[in-house]
């Protein structure tokens, strides 16, 4: 079996998968939940709880905003203390609702679906089930899944991609998730594929996660429309993009969706979160967190209630070394730095990354040396040297026309740079002006 | 009191590669070469070797100090493997002071002038060597007689034209032929001419430690010297004899692979290093120097932004739209 890889680009970090063996346990529940009404890319939700309403576990509380928007389900029983703005990791206010947990957490009760049920289900009845379950993108971009999945007018997806890459190191969620639940997720994905009417599902898996492979592979033996793709272990193999060429060899056009190559992509934990949702009938409100660091002892992955602040979770394993300088939501490649942690968890944190002072600084800056390091591991192929200094200087029109807007903001130009330059800096806020050009 | 945390942009780890480490690797790379030099020089090129680099690091540390008023920039290494690369340039016997003003130039103007590290336009030792060839033509071309410090009596051409002149200007000069000349003592050293271009063995091993240490990459280098044999070959030449004599094999090697002044795309690198190739065949065919290294670089080192404009990477999936649309 050969292994697969995109073509253009790419780095090799340290891998540092210190939790790969932490199989997820479960955080106890926070004295109080603050539940972010901008769970997903899109509109904010509406509030459909009032202060002071008794919440059960997995009851709606805020409804879509609009149709690029996601359900919102109470992670407890509890009583809904009050909806206010609150501050998200990166220090930005936004609304949320506060729900305290009653001291009695009874089993929540959920309709589950049998197999002949499911079977008899519509492609528009998954993705209603999908919409109804708040489901979001949860490898990070959290892009609501029932608009993923109801393509656009015109366009046909033959396959799904099944990303269970998880390329950025330190995080092990998808990793523990693909070894401890591999037949859900299989299901979930062939879920997705009827709802899309795609022919086929393609599971994608960095080779250095040899349990979750053999898991996965376990899982989809002797269904024929399931294959496994191990794939080389290189960042960033899990980008929509870069994924769909290692997996299928097809180019989506620049600027172009992933279903322009007939292909769309979804994390593993997404397809298991619809597969929670269509057999359990279980909303999402839930999902594992890598919470991880080099000296972090009480490190591992863990299933953490949406709205547990980030305190409380690092509190709960042990809290935090004496040496930490930075905390980061995400993977350290994408990942943003929290400048608060009283700021709660969300359905996209995939990881929290405690760094010592070591490494939370950035060296300073030497002049670039023009090696062309960025150029060379650039996966879009673009000139991260180049715009990033058209970005200094503000000509926002020569970056659009060096194709500025491909830019994934991976991180591999700012990664590799011997100079320590901060290339991808200028190189967002040059995609984000050039963008308002041409408004 | 909650604990203040740093904040900033992804990504939030680093590649362990500093400027300063490549810069030094480089230098180490250098060292095989400085060896045999001194082998077969002896003395003399220990005092030029160190007249370039105590001129090279005082001219950067003085225009850092005084002119720009900044922090001295001598720890990134580059000023000290323009010094090396500079003295690889001059015979062993070139009066110091005139390795002084190499030096000055070299820094100075080739370097400094463009505002340091990574803006000059021209590779800096080169700047300096042609400034020092074109000033003193006679002094840049007067080579120790019979190469005495070597353990190893001289053989081939360049002892038979006991005027010492390199194997070059004897062929270019009739005083010598192809047929006449050991390869075999090329290769290791036993030949006049610059310090630095003589042993190619030594050069190939510091660019064997750069392909493994990941300084440079194949592209420059094979495309120079595969060029310049293959040419060389085209014009009914010997392909070895022009690849072991004279600048080639430092040029290919360690000049044209300068960061700064080389392309910044694989296309574009190998269109350049095969123009590199190619001009110097011409030079020392059709030229009036015998050696035609320097002015090969220098001259495709000024193309190098044209190369860059229009050798660019390929945008992923820009083919499919352009199909698409």
């Amino acid at each position: 079996m050969s292994i697969k890889t995109f073509r253009k680009g790419g780095i090799h970090p340290d891998a540092d998968k210190l939790t790969a063996d932490c199989m997820p346990e479960r955080t106890p529940l926070a004295d109080k939940l603050t539940i972010m009404l901008s769970q997903s890319i899109g509109a904010p939700s509406q509030p459909v709880v009032a202060a002071g309403a008794h919440v059960a576990a997995g009851e709606l509380i805020a409804k879509a905003g609009g149709f690029v928007g996601s359900n919102i389900h109470s992670p407890c029983a509890g009583t809904v203390k009050k909806i206010e703005p609150a501050r998200t990791p990166q220090g930005l206010w936004q609304n949320a609702i506060i729900i305290v947990p009653d001291a009695e957490q009874p089993e929540p009760q959920f309709a589950g679906r049998g197999d002949a049920e499911i079977q008899a289900l519509t492609p528009a009845d998954i993705i209603a089930i999908v919409a109804e379950a708040g489901i979001v993108g949860l490898g990070g971009a959290t892009f609501p899944t029932h608009v993923k999945l109801s393509l656009p007018p015109g366009k046909k997806a033959d396959t799904i991609i099944l990303n269970g890459a998880e390329c950025e190191p330190y995080l092990t969620c998808d990793d523990v998730l693909m070894r401890t639940r591999a037949r859900e997720i299989i299901a979930g994905a062939r879920l997705m594929k009827k709802a899309t009417g795609a022919g086929r599902v393609i599971a994608g898996v960095e080779e250095n996660k040899p349990e979750a492979i053999k898991a996965i592979r376990e899982a989809a033996a002797g269904i024929p429309d399931v294959e496994v793709t191990v794939l080389k272990k290189k960042y960033p193999q899990g980008s929509e993009k870069q994924l769909i060429q290692a997996c299928t060899g097809r180019v989506v056009p620049a600027g172009g969706l992933p279903v322009d190559a007939g292909a769309i992509v979804d994390n593993v934990a997404t397809a298991y979160a619809v597969w929670e949702a269509v057999a359990l009938g279980k909303p999402l409100y839930e999902r594992i967190v890598t919470v991880t660091g080099p000296n972090l002892e009480g490190r591992g992955n863990y299933i953490v209630a949406v709205g547990t602040p980030l305190e409380t979770i690092i509190n709960d394993i042990g809290g935090l070394p004496d040496d930490t300088e930075k905390v980061v939501c995400g993977g350290p490649m994408m990942g943003k730095a929290a400048s608060t942690l009283d700021s709660p968890s969300t359905k996209g944190l995939s990881g929290v990354l405690v760094l010592p002072e070591s490494m939370a600084m950035r060296r300073k800056p030497d002049p670039c040396i023009r090696c062309a390091r960025c150029v060379e591991v650039c996966p879009m192929g673009l000139e991260p040297y180049m715009l990033a200094q058209l970005g200094g200087h503000k000509r926002w029109a020569d970056a659009a026309t060096r194709g500025v807007a491909n830019c994934l903001e991976c991180g591999c130009c700012s990664y590799i740079c011997p100079s320590s330059r901060p290339i991808l800096d200028f190189i967002r806020l040059a995609k984000a002006e050039s963008r308002k050009l041409k408004k | 009191m909650q604990k203040k945390l740093i904040v900033s942009m992804s990504p939030h780890i680093h590649t362990p590669r500093t400027v300063s480490g490549t810069m030094w690797n480089v230098v180490v790379a250098l060292l095989p070469a400085l060896a045999v030099a001194l082998w077969t020089f002896g003395l003399p090129a220990l005092t030029v070797t160190a007249v370039s680099i105590a001129t090279c690091l005082l001219t950067e540390w003085a225009i850092d100090r005084l002119l720009f008023r900044r922090a001295c920039t001598l720890s990134d290494g580059s000023a000290m493997v323009t010094a090396l690369l500079l003295a690889f340039n001059l015979p062993s016997i070139l009066p110091w002071w005139m390795v002084v003003i190499g030096g000055i130039v070299a820094i100075g103007i080739g370097k400094m002038s463009f505002g340091g590290l990574g803006c000059n336009i021209w590779n800096p030792a080169l700047v300096g060597r042609v400034f020092l060839l074109i000033s003193f033509p006679a002094a840049m071309t007067t080579w120790p007689e019979g190469v005495g410090s070597g353990m190893l009596p001289i053989s081939g051409a360049s002892a038979d034209a006991s005027s010492g002149a390199t194997l070059l200007a004897s062929l270019n000069s009739g005083q010598a032929t192809a047929g006449s000349v050991d390869l075999m003592d090329l290769a290791v050293g036993q030949m006049n001419g610059s310090l630095g271009e003589v042993g190619s063995i030594a050069i190939l091993l510091g660019l064997a430690y750069m392909l493994i240490m990941r300084i440079v990459s194949w592209h420059i280098p094979v495309a120079v010297l595969g060029s310049a044999a293959l040419f060389s070959w085209a014009l009914g030449g010997n392909p070895l004899l022009d690849l072991l004599a004279g600048g080639l094999m430092l040029g290919a090697c360690f000049m044209a692979t300068d960061y700064a002044t080389s392309p910044m795309t694989r296309t574009g690198q190998i269109i350049y290093g095969v123009m590199i190739g190619v001009i110097t065949i011409i030079i020392r065919r059709f030229g009036a120097y015998p050696e035609g290294v320097s002015f090969a670089i220098l001259l495709m080192n000024s193309f190098t932004p044209l190369i860059n404009r229009y050798c660019r990477p390929a945008i992923f999936g820009a083919a499919e739209r352009r199909k698409t649309a």
